[in-house]
């Protein structure tokens, strides 16, 4: 790792201020990421800005039909909270299958989503239940805000600072683990909610996306049949030594089935 | 330099770090507390796992300056002052469930996060999805188990059965 200095800002207002002032400064939230990509020196960041001692990026509330999660909540609390079990349990469960207990310890939603890993969880269930990203300056509609491999929408020196979920009637996820990663082949998350019926799906291509033509099936039946006869096209999927493109094209109508069916 | 303060064991020591400093680093080579192990500096293989606050981390992903001020128990801290074993360690010895030991110490401080969680005790399946974050490259994990599981009773005062049975 290269060596860079290290602030631990107790306000947004002084983390923002940081970043706009060093455009070569990072946020770090859990690290999880973040610290081995330095020790790799993928990156060189002159500073690190660290977020946890700002208390607005924290907390779980509802606020009206929505459920808020602070960027510096931690996948442990988000597996393990109240709140969320009862309104979204499908995102609880979700939370409880990232990485190890020790990943779920520190790392954090707002890292996850600021991230876009393909592969990782979140951006799928963000994408289906029609969640909003709540930056430091704008909310931003998940639909815009998961723009490429490891690119969202937000701007240089833009922090997120939280997220809002619409809580659904019924929503599932399933998906199919690396054996050796552990990370997400292919997850398909399923939404019936407010604003329709959302499909997202993680792991396939370079960066999540909705089934759209799973959407329409589900909002007319919604079971696992209505999606057993869909094929995704392997055209733009990820093709790498663990599996084809058509594989996970094929795994994207197995995992939304099972979705489906864990939706209940 | 940055200068950090940190409770481990019980004890405070206040040291002065890089940013880019590791809390292993900090652990090993400044407090000289080498149990804590670094299989693959990369937090996968949970060698390095150690208790901070509430919760097990990696102390291979965490930089000293993140673990300032906190109170950090390595497995140098579990055994009483005279010696006598952490029942987790107990279980581990009683049991077998180690061969070379290079994984132990973070099996041993993920074991007894595992089981502060599940005050109600914990089943076969819910151990081995728990220790998802420690690799073994020895024993196979059946005997580590079985240790959990017999040291997870006595933690919580129950007649060590369930592990006796397997
Ligand atoms: C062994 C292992 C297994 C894992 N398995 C999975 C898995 O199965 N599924 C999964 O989804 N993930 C997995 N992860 C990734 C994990 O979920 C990370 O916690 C997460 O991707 C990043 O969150 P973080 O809080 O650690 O972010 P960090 O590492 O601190 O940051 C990640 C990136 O986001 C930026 N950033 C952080 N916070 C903000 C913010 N508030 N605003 C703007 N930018 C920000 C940082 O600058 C950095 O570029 C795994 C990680 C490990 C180490
Ligand atoms: S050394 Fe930290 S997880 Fe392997
Ligand atoms: S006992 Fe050798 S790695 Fe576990």
């Amino acid at each position: 790792m290269y060596d860079f200095a290290y602030h631990k800002p107790s306000s947004l207002a002084d983390a923002v201020k940081l970043l706009a002032e060093d455009p070569d400064a990072k946020p770090i939230s859990g690290g999880m990421t973040l610290l081995p990509a330095l020790k790799h020196r993928l990156n060189m960041p002159t500073a690190l800005i660290d977020l946890s001692g700002i208390a607005e990026l924290r907390g779980i509330k509802r606020e009206g039909d929505a459920i808020v999660i602070g960027a510096m909540v931690k996948h442990f609390e988000v597996a393990t909270d109240p709140q969320i079990m009862a309104a979204i349990p499908a995102l609880a469960r979700m939370a409880a299958t990232i990485g190890d207990t020790q990943v779920r310890n520190r790392g954090t939603i707002g890292g996850s989503l600021a991230n876009n890993d393909p592969a990782a969880d979140y951006p799928a269930a963000a994408l289906a239940l029609g969640a909003t990203l709540i930056t430091d300056r704008r909310q931003i509609p998940a639909d815009d805000f998961f723009v490429g491999m490891f690119t969202t929408a937000m701007e240089p020196g833009e922090l997120l600072i939280g997220v809002s979920f619409p809580i659904p009637e019924k929503a599932g996820y399933a998906k199919l683990r690396n054996p050796a990663s552990r990370y997400s082949m292919t997850g398909v998350f399923v939404a019936k909610g407010p604003k329709g019926v959302g499909v997202g799906v993680n792991g396939a291509a370079s960066c999540a996306f909705r089934q759209k033509e799973m959407e329409a099936a589900l909002a007319a039946n919604w079971s696992p049949e209505a999606v057993a006869n869909i094929r995704q096209p392997a055209n733009d999927l990820n093709s790498d030594i663990h599996g084809s493109a058509e594989y996970r094209a094929n795994l994207v109508t197995v995992m939304a089935k099972r979705a489906v069916a864990d939706a209940g | 330099m940055p200068q950090v303060t940190l409770t481990v064991n019980g004890k405070s020591h206040t040291v002065e770090v890089e940013a880019r400093t590791l809390l292993v680093e900090v652990l090993r080579e400044k407090l000289r507390l080498t149990g804590t192990h670094v299989g693959c500096d990369t937090s996968q293989c949970g060698a390095c796992v150690v208790q901070m606050g509430e919760d097990s981390v990696k102390s291979c992903t965490i930089l000293a300056v993140q673990a300032d001020g906190a109170q950090v128990t390595t497995i140098e801290g579990l055994a009483a002052a005279d010696g006598t074993l952490h029942p987790m360690q107990e279980a581990f010895r009683e049991y077998h469930a180690l061969q070379c030991g290079f994984c132990t110490p973070g099996m041993v401080m993920s074991a007894i996060d595992l089981v502060k969680k599940h005050p109600q005790g914990l089943s076969e399946q819910e151990i081995r999805e728990g220790l998802e974050g420690n690799i073994c490259r020895c024993t196979g994990y059946h005997n580590i188990v079985k240790a959990i599981a017999a040291a997870a009773d006595v933690m919580q005062g129950r007649t060590p059965e369930l592990a006796r049975a397997g």
